[in-house]
C-alpha cells in the first residue's frame, strides 16, 4: 500500500503544532503552581479541614474552592493563566489526535506500529487521562507534572526516535496489533497518571508532616500548592485502579498475539517480562493499599517503583535489551 | 487476599497488627503460627516483590531457551563468571525455571490460595446472609434524609422496599419493636465475588501452564523446498518434552513444503522489511488420510487440534553439483545456508567427504541481490534473490568427521584443510578447483523455512482463566459496595415520618449523588402531606 506524502507531511505539521499548544500550556501550568496564590485546599488549616470532611465521607472536595482568604483580583489573574493553559492542553489535545489520525490515514494502518507512533500515541493517552481526571476531579494542578514528561516524550519522538510514515512488516499486520498496542496505551496513560499523582502525595505528605511539626519546610514548599494529601491518595488509587485491568488485557492480548505468531503464548522475553514486574509492582500497590501499616506512605512508593518499571519496560527494553518486541526500528 | 475497599476494609488476610509469640508453642501451634504468617497480607506482598525481583535478572542475562547463541557468548566474553552463573545452584541462564525462581512463585501461591480459599467460603455465607441491622440513628450516617408522607407505615415501607430494590439493592423488609418498619438494603457484593475469582482464576491459571510444560511439547525442524516432514521425535532439528510426555502426543501428521515465497517493501523507509510470508503446505492429519492444502503465513499457524505448525523464519538453500578430481559427481543437492544479516546474506558449508582422493570442503557465502565490492568481496543490497550469486572458499584436505566429536553442519573445521581456490558464481555457472578435475556449479537455489510444532493441552485453560481474570478485576475494582436503611415510623395525624441514611463501604465519591437520587425514588413513591401539615424536609450534610 502507498504512502500517502500528502497526509504525512500534515501529521508531521499537526505533531509540531500540538507542541507549540502543550508547551506554553506546560509553562502555564508552572508558573500558576510557583506563584499563583494559595488556594483553599492549599493552605494547611484548610487541608485539615478537608481531610476531615472527607474522612466522614463526602464526596471528593472540589479542589478549586473558593480561597479562605479572598483575594479577588490576584485570583482571577492567576485563575486566567490556568484557564488559558487548560485550553491551551485541549487545542493540543485535538492536534494531537489529528496528528496521529493523519499519520494513520497516510500509512492505510492503525498508527502505532514503531517506537514513534507508540510514544505519540502514549503521550496522547496521558494528556487525554489528565483531561478526564480535569474534568472528573477537577485536577488541574497535576497539568505542570504531566505535560512535562509528555513534552519531553514527545520531543524525543520526533528527533532521534523519528521514523518517517510507513508500512509495518509481517509480524505485525493482525488485529492484535490494534488490540494489545491500544490497551498498552491506554494503560500507561493512565499509570503515569496515577503514579504522578501518587508521587505528589508523597510530597505533600512530607509537606504535612513538616508544618505539624512546626519545621522550615525548605524544597518541600512546592507542595504548598497542592491539594491535601488525602485527595491525591484517593487520584493515584483511582487512577492506578482503572489502569490495571486494561494493562492486565493488554498483556493478555499479548500473550494471545504472541501465541499465534511465536507459537507460545509466555516466553519470558524482555518486554514480556517487564510487562509482568510492572503488573506485579501495580498488584503490589493496590495489595498495599489496603494492608495496615503499609497503606499511605509506603503504597505510594510502590506506586513510584512501578512507574520505574513501567518507564523501563517502554524506553529501556527497547533500546537497551535486545528481545522479540525490538522491530519498533530505533 | 486484596481487600480493596477503603477506610472500612477489615484486613481479612492479615495477621494481628504486632503478633505476640506465645512463650512455648506446641508442634501444632507452631504449624499454625506459620499457616497464619505465609497467607497473611504481609508476607503475600513481600512474595510479589520477590517474584518481581527474582524475574529481572533474566530479563538482563541472556537465557539458554530464549537464546541460546548469546548465552555462548557471554561464556567466550565471561569465562570466569559464566560458569559460575550457569551452576544449577545459580541458574542465572535458565531464572525461569530456576529452583529459586520457582520456590518464590510457588510459595506466592500457597499463600494466595491459604487466603483465597477460606475466604471464598466465608463470601458465599455472607452472600446468603440478610443485609445487616440498621443503626439506631440514622441521620449520623454520612448521608442521611427525612421525609414525611400520607402513607401508611406498612404501605410506605413496602414502597420504599420496592424502590430501593430497582436500584439493584438486596433488600429485607423488617418490623421493629416500636411499630416502625426497616428497610435493611444492601448491594456490591460482586467485588468481592469479582475478587475471589481473580484470585482462583489466577491458581488455574498456574495448572494450565503446568499442564502444558508437563505433557506438551515443542519442536522445530528446517525443512527446504520439496521435501516433506513426518511427526516424530526423532525427526526434529530440536525437540523439548514436557516432563510427563508420552509419544502418544505426537499427532501422527505429515507435511511437505511445497513452494515458499517472501514479499520486500521496495521502497521508502522500510525497504527490505518483509511484507508477507506465505509457506504452502501440503499436510495429512495421519497416514492414509486425504492431503490437504494450506498457507501458513506468520499469525496464521496451521491448527491440528492441541497441535500447531509455525512459520519461524525462512531462508535461502542454495544447491550445488560437486566433482571431484575423478570427475565423479560427489555431492549435489541444496544446502540450508543461516542468514546473517537483514539482507539476507547466508553463510554455509558443504562438506563432500566421499571426494576422491582427498575430502573437499566448500566455505560459502550467498548473496541474494548481490554487489560485488573492489578485490571481489560480495555484499548483498536486499532479500529478495533478484541477483543470487555464491562466494565460494574451497578447501581440500580432512573434514574430520571420523574424530567421534559432533560437528555442526553450518561449519568447516578447516584444521586439517589447505585452502584450495576462491570464486564467485552466479546461477548455472561451474567453476574448476585449481587444476584437476574438480569443479563446483551453483545451480540455483531453494527456500527453507524453519517450522515450530507446539503442542500444549493446557492452553484452552490458561486462556479461559486469563479471561477469568480481566472479569474479576473489573467487578473488584469496579462494583462499590453500599448500605443503605430506611426506616418509616408513625407519627399520628395519619403522618409517617421516613428516615434515610447510607454509607458507602468503597469507593465514596458519587455516593452522595447515588444517595440523592435513592432519596428522590422515594420521594416519587410517596405521597406527601395534604398542604396545611409540615412540609417534606431533607437533612443533608
Amino acid at each position: 500500500m502507498a504512502v500517502d506524502l500528502g497526509l504525512a507531511t500534515l501529521s508531521d505539521n499537526l505533531f509540531g503544532a500540538a507542541l507549540l499548544a502543550y508547551a506554553p500550556a506546560a509553562l502555564g501550568f508552572a508558573v500558576e503552581a510557583a506563584f499563583g496564590p494559595r488556594t483553599a485546599t492549599a493552605s494547611v488549616e484548610a487541608a485539615v479541614e478537608a481531610q476531615s470532611r472527607q474522612l466522614v465521607g463526602a464526596g471528593g472536595p472540589p479542589l478549586a474552592a473558593g480561597p479562605v482568604e479572598p483575594r479577588p483580583t490576584a485570583r482571577s489573574t492567576w485563575d486566567r493563566v490556568a484557564r488559558v493553559s487548560v485550553g491551551l492542553t485541549i487545542l493540543g489535545f485535538l492536534l494531537h489526535a489529528g496528528s496521529i489520525l493523519s499519520r494513520g490515514l497516510a500509512a492505510g494502518r492503525i498508527p502505532w506500529g514503531n517506537m514513534t507512533e507508540f510514544i505519540s500515541a502514549t503521550c496522547l493517552a496521558v494528556v487525554g487521562a489528565y483531561l478526564w481526571l480535569l474534568w472528573r476531579e477537577k485536577a488541574r494542578f497535576l497539568g505542570a507534572f504531566v505535560l512535562a514528561p509528555v513534552l519531553l516524550s514527545m520531543g524525543l519522538a520526533g528527533t532521534v526516535l523519528y521514523t518517517s510514515v510507513g508500512p509495518v512488516q509481517a509480524v505485525l499486520s493482525t488485529y492484535w496489533l490494534p488490540i494489545h498496542v491500544t490497551a498498552a496505551v491506554v494503560a500507561t496513560g493512565i499509570f503515569v497518571l496515577g503514579s504522578t499523582a501518587a508521587m505528589l502525595h508523597l510530597m505533600s505528605l512530607h509537606y504535612e508532616v513538616l508544618v505539624a511539626q512546626g519545621k522550615r519546610v525548605g524544597f518541600s514548599g512546592l507542595a504548598r500548592k497542592l491539594p491535601p494529601a488525602e485527595t491525591l491518595d484517593r487520584l493515584a488509587q483511582r487512577a492506578i485502579g482503572l489502569g490495571f485491568p486494561i494493562w492486565t488485557f493488554a498483556v493478555i492480548a499479548g500473550a494471545i498475539w504472541a501465541e499465534s505468531a511465536w507459537g507460545r503464548y509466555w516466553g519470558w522475553d524482555p518486554k514480556e517480562t517487564w510487562a509482568f514486574i510492572t503488573w506485579v509492582a501495580y498488584a503490589a500497590y493496590l495489595h498495599a493499599r489496603s494492608t495496615a501499616g503499609w497503606r499511605g506512605k509506603a503504597a505510594s512508593w510502590i506506586a513510584v517503583a512501578a512507574l520505574v518499571c513501567l518507564i523501563f519496560n517502554f524506553f529501556g527494553v527497547n533500546l537497551v535489551i535486545t528481545g522479540k518486541h525490538s522491530y519498533a526500528g530505533v | 487476599m486484596t481487600e480493596l475497599d477503603e477506610g472500612t476494609s477489615i484486613d481479612l488476610g492479615s495477621a494481628p497488627q504486632a503478633p505476640e509469640r506465645p512463650p512455648r508453642l506446641t508442634a501444632w501451634g507452631y504449624v499454625r503460627y506459620s499457616w497464619r504468617q505465609l497467607t497473611s497480607m504481609r508476607t503475600a506482598l513481600v512474595l510479589l516483590f520477590l517474584v518481581a525481583l527474582a524475574a529481572v535478572p533474566g530479563s538482563l542475562l541472556p537465557q539458554h531457551n530464549t537464546n541460546p547463541i548469546r548465552v555462548r557468548d557471554y561464556f567466550i566474553a565471561h569465562p570466569r563468571l559464566a560458569p559460575i552463573f550457569d551452576r544449577r545452584s545459580v541458574s542465572l541462564f535458565d531464572v525461569y525455571s530456576s529452583w529459586w525462581f520457582s520456590a518464590t512463585y510457588l510459595l506466592l501461591f500457597i499463600s494466595l490460595a491459604g487466603c483465597v480459599i477460606p475466604r471464598a467460603a466465608k463470601h458465599y455465607t455472607a452472600m446468603r446472609a440478610r443485609p445487616p441491622a440498621a443503626p439506631r440513628r440514622l441521620e449520623r450516617l454520612p448521608e442521611s434524609a427525612v421525609l414525611e408522607t400520607s402513607l401508611a407505615v406498612d404501605e410506605a415501607a413496602q414502597a420504599l422496599r420496592d424502590a430501593v430494590r430497582r436500584t439493584r439493592f438486596r433488600v429485607d423488609l423488617v418490623p421493629e419493636l416500636d411499630g416502625a418498619v426497616t428497610v435493611r438494603a444492601e448491594k456490591g457484593f460482586l467485588r468481592e465475588t469479582g475478587n475471589l475469582v481473580f484470585h482462583l482464576a489466577l491458581l488455574v491459571l498456574l495448572l494450565g501452564v503446568a499442564v502444558g510444560g508437563l505433557f506438551g511439547y515443542k519442536g522445530t525442524v528446517l525443512v527446504v523446498e520439496g521435501d516433506s516432514f513426518v511427526n516424530a521425535a526423532g525427526n526434529y532439528d530440536d525437540f523439548m518434552p514436557g516432563h510427563r510426555f508420552r509419544d502418544s502426543a505426537l499427532a501422527p501428521f505429515t507435511l511437505t513444503l511445497e513452494h515458499f515465497a517472501a514479499q520486500y517493501y521496495d521502497s521508502g523507509d522500510k525497504a527490505g522489511t518483509a511484507k508477507r510470508f506465505d509457506a504452502t503446505l501440503r499436510w495429512s492429519p495421519r497416514p492414509g488420510a486425504p492431503t490437504r492444502s494450506y498457507d501458513l503465513q506468520v499469525n496464521h499457524p496451521l491448527v491440528m487440534g492441541q497441535t500447531k505448525v509455525y512459520l519461524l523464519g525462512d531462508g535461502y538453500a542454495p544447491e550445488f553439483t560437486v566433482r571431484d578430481d575423478t570427475g565423479k559427481v560427489a555431492f549435489q543437492g541444496p544446502v540450508p545456508f543461516l542468514p546473517q544479516d537483514s539482507q539476507l546474506s547466508s553463510t554455509g558449508v558443504v562438506k563432500v567427504p566421499g571426494a576422491q582422493p582427498q575430502q573437499l570442503g566448500l566455505d560459502a557465502l550467498f548473496t541474494p541481490t548481490t554487489r560485488l565490492l573492489q578485490g571481489g568481496v560480495a555484499v548483498s543490497t536486499f532479500p529478495a534473490a533478484l541477483a543470487p550469486a555464491v562466494s565460494v572458499v574451497a578447501y581440500r584436505g580432512n573434514l574430520g568427521l571420523e574424530s567421534g566429536v559432533p560437528q555442526s553442519v553450518y561449519r568447516l573445521d578447516t584444521s586439517r584443510m589447505t585452502k584450495a581456490d576462491r570464486f564467485v558464481l552466479a546461477p548455472g555457472q561451474t567453476h574448476q578447483i585449481g587444476a584437476g578435475k574438480a569443479s563446483v556449479t551453483f545451480d540455483g537455489y531453494r527456500m527453507w523455512t524453519n517450522l515450530q510444532v507446539t503442542y500444549d493441552p493446557g492452553k484452552d485453560l490458561a486462556l479461559a482463566a486469563a479471561a477469568a481474570m480481566v472479569l474479576g478485576l473489573l467487578l473488584s475494582l469496579r462494583v462499590r459496595r453500599r448500605r443503605v436503611w430506611v426506616r418509616a415510623r408513625p407519627a399520628g395525624a395519619g403522618r409517617t415520618v421516613v428516615e434515610m441514611g447510607g454509607l458507602a463501604r468503597t469507593d465514596e465519591s458519587g455516593f452522595r449523588h447515588e444517595f440523592a437520587d435513592l432519596v428522590s425514588r422515594a420521594r416519587s413513591v410517596l405521597p406527601a402531606v395534604p398542604t396545611g401539615a409540615a412540609a417534606p424536609t431533607d437533612r443533608e450534610e
